[in-house]
């Protein structure tokens, strides 16, 4: 569904990925791994259009999408939930959500979407008037996935969902991935988290300084010798 | 004495309400794109001619040119946006600023001589038959055309407001203000955001131009002062909200007119910069704005 291949990436001149290549089926849900600054959020950046790599190049679905603009990469059905979630904190719960759906497409089936995301949680639901300013770390988290969603994606890209919240939450929000993934999304998650995310997944990449430098499934790398030595102590 | 001070506090809000109007533009077009747009008061001066030379060459009453002085406008902002604008939305911030603001004061040059060429030097005012009639209250002085200006600023302006609150485009709009990465990964196309928000400032700035012209008068090289009128009304309201900024415009109207009628008219002017330094000192996020986190 997603290839990529052989992608440099650079923040000015400072090189951030080298020769990064992997792929991704449909249905899958694949970790993407690493220490802090290994590019994980870069190679996410670069999927979603926002920095144009340098080399390289990303199919997704049969098309090349290597130099496409962002919004036209989220009308293709690759939505990303970034770091921290980034929901527009000004506005409500379902203004939000609705922004989620800005595309025609997505407009179209606005009704039914949001349907679908206050099944999977329903505290938005009851939140949905109150402004996303005012809801808790782990909401804003379930705020952003559900803003994602609303656009109707083919493949979501998961920046860090777990990152400070308490372990019951991410717990929850796991459990939620797994459930958006059993309805037949693809899913692309970068963890910090490695042995949950590595529990949860199928497959799952290691990025390190910018290159992948592993790969195999989750019970693989669990006993990958550095990947344990790294994440897992 | 009690009654000329009511006078002056009447036509301070009167003023005001043009300079709110003025502001609200600037304002958003900085808050979108954070283009700093010092050829603002050019474009007001551009919709002001507009205006004028629709009423003395067609004869159309002031009020009734103003959608043929939006269309102008929304030309004129296109226009100007693709040819000068569009290649600073790459740019980081404060290369952004610095640059458009450039930009923009090459701009104001250029519009206010090519003004002078075109229509002269000449003070130009649209007078209409009603032009002096007014309301009188407690013997204060109500011009019309005033207080109608004052009801067309705020239907704008509460047009503006329910714009950005419940279509699709406005909340786009609103968005990009707050976030136009995480904007970017919803779908939206900030160019065409960017686009957009400059040709509402044009328009907001030309609809202000109009009321200038039929109120009061125009004149080439009116733009700089509107521009700091509408630069000190942006800090004094607070970036993102349209009713601080339109009160922010009245407050610098009353007090510019209180402090003519107390210390003359040479310090109309000075007190605006002076409450301009004192909101940039005490409260930067201006009266009415929230800090930013």
């Amino acid at each position: 569904m997603l290839e990529i291949e052989g992608v440099d990436a650079f923040y000015g001149d400072l090189q951030a990925l080298w020769g990064v290549s992997l792929r991704i089926e449909e249905g899958e849900l694949v970790a993407l791994i690493g220490p802090n600054g290994a590019g994980k959020t870069t190679t996410l950046q670069v999927i979603s259009g926002l920095l144009p790599p340098a080399s390289g190049r990303i199919r997704f679905r049969g098309h090349d999408v290597t130099r496409e603009r962002p919004d036209r990469i989220v009308a293709m059905g690759i939505s990303q939930v970034p770091e921290g979630g980034r929901v527009f904190t000004g506005m409500t719960v379902l203004e939000n959500l609705e922004l989620g759906a800005f595309l025609p497409e997505a407009r179209r089936d606005k009704a039914e979407s949001l349907k679908r995301v206050f099944r999977i949680f329903p505290r938005l639901e009851e939140r949905k008037a109150q402004r996303a300013g005012t809801l808790s770390g782990g909401e804003r988290q379930m705020l952003a996935i559900g803003r994602a969603l609303m656009s109707k994606p083919k493949l979501l890209l998961l920046d860090e969902p777990s990152f400070g919240l308490a372990p019951l939450l991410v717990e929850q929000i796991f459990a939620m991935i797994t459930e958006i993934n059993a309805q037949g999304v693809t899913i692309l998650l970068v963890e910090q988290n490695v042995r949950a995310a590595l529990e949860l997944t199928q497959r799952a990449y290691v990025l390190e300084n910018g290159r992948i430098v592993g790969q195999g499934s989750g019970n693989e790398l669990l006993s990958f010798e550095s990947v344990r030595r790294a994440y897992l102590g | 004495m009690l009654i000329s001070l009511a006078q002056n506090v009447v036509s301070g809000i009167l003023v005001g309400a043009l300079y709110g109007l003025a502001a609200v533009g600037l304002s958003l077009t900085f808050g979108v794109t954070k283009f700093l747009n010092v050829a603002h008061g050019e474009l007001l001066m551009l919709g002001g001619y507009a205006s004028f030379w629709a009423f003395t060459t067609l004869g159309m009453d002031p009020f009734l040119t103003l959608p043929s002085t939006i269309v102008f406008m929304v030309l004129i902002g296109a226009l100007l946006y693709k040819l000068l604008f569009s290649r600073m939305v790459k740019l980081t911030e404060d290369v952004k600023v610095k640059n458009t603001m450039l930009i923009a004061f090459g701009l104001s040059l250029i519009l206010q001589n090519v003004a002078l060429r075109l229509w002269t030097a000449d003070d130009r005012s649209i007078t209409t038959s009603y032009s002096g009639v007014a309301l009188s209250m407690l013997g204060v002085r109500l011009p019309v055309v005033r207080l109608a200006s004052l009801v067309v600023a705020f239907v704008c302006l509460m047009a503006l407001h329910l714009f950005l609150q419940r279509t699709y485009t406005g909340k786009a709009i609103r968005a990009t203000v707050e976030d136009w990465a995480a904007a970017t990964l919803v779908g939206i196309d900030i160019h065409k955001v960017y686009l957009e928000s400059f040709i509402l400032g044009a328009l907001l700035a030309g609809v202000a131009g109009a009321l200038v012209s039929v109120g009061y008068s125009i004149v080439p090289t009116m733009g700089l002062e509107w521009t700091l009128i509408a630069l000190v009304v942006m800090v004094l309201g607070g970036l993102g909200s349209i009713m601080g900024t339109f009160v922010g415009g009245i407050i610098l109207g009353v007090t510019q007119s209180v402090t003519s009628y107390f210390a003359g008219g040479t310090y109309r002017e000075v007190v605006g910069l002076l409450i301009f330094l004192l909101v940039l000192v005490f409260r930067p996020q201006g009266l009415f704005g929230t800090k930013q986190g």
